[in-house]
């Protein structure tokens, strides 16, 4: 587990997103923020918000209705 | 802020003032502000609803036949002649409002204020201000004033500019 912790379980498009952001603010750089999501969309777009913002999208996992992804604070 | 970066820029003109039609330009505004985009968005016309201090936007079936809300495991459109009926679009605005807070997604006023925090920058039209008699201070804080010209400034130095 990662010390940073999002849990934007039941929220939809674009929330995940924004509250990840705002969350990796306080996640000092080169540490992970792990965020747990049941938006499906989510696994296309936190892709989409790494590639487009430089940071690390080190995992993403589904497990059952919950989607997992640990992002590493880089830009 | 978009002077000091080489971040992207983006501008949406915002046109449209009801409830469904006020998330396109907001969740686009926010996503592209948390992705590091300098975003400016020009509301005029009925877009100036969207920056009311209180939002009091509603949703029509009339002449909205792609508007299909999921009931009774199905999926229905309103005939016109129903949508004309007193109370039909207060009721379906309402249902809309229960579905939007059921499936997790964000109200406008949440979505407004993300957008102020990211710092995303807000013009609205002075020609429409003055057509429908609005005063600055119906207006949240925040936004400047401008006019065509000001959005053409800014669009002509943008990588992306949406209509909505």
């Amino acid at each position: 587990m990662s010390e940073h912790t999002l849990d934007a379980r039941g929220l939809n498009c674009p929330l995940p997103i924004l509250k990840a952001k705002k969350a990796l603010k306080a996640v000092p750089t080169g540490e992970i923020l792990e965020i747990l999501s049941t938006d499906p969309g989510s696994v296309a777009d936190f892709g989409a918000f790494c590639n487009q913002t430089g940071n690390e999208l080190v995992s993403s996992n589904q497990d059952g209705d919950v989607y997992k992804f640990e992002i590493r604070h880089t830009a | 802020m978009a002077d000091d970066s080489n971040a992207k820029t983006m501008t949406i003109i915002c046109t449209k003032g009801t409830l469904d039609w006020a998330y396109p330009p907001f969740i686009l505004a926010t996503t592209a502000a948390a992705m590091g985009l300098d975003v400016n968005m020009f509301f005029t016309f009925y877009g100036l609803n969207l920056l009311q201090k209180k939002l009091d936007l509603k949703i029509s079936s009339l002449g909205n036949p792609g508007m299909k809300m999921p009931m009774m495991g199905m999926h229905m459109s309103m005939p016109n002649i129903v949508s004309t009926i007193p109370g039909v679009d207060a009721a379906a605005t309402k249902m809309m409002k229960n579905l939007i807070k059921s499936k997790g997604v964000a109200s406008i006023e949440e979505l407004r204020e993300m957008a102020v925090e990211a710092e995303v920058k807000m013009v609205a039209c002075q020609m429409t201000l003055d057509l429908f008699e609005y005063t600055p201070d119906d207006l949240i804080d925040g936004p400047e004033l401008g006019g065509a010209a000001t959005y053409i400034e800014m669009a002509a130095k943008s990588d992306i500019n949406l209509y909505m």
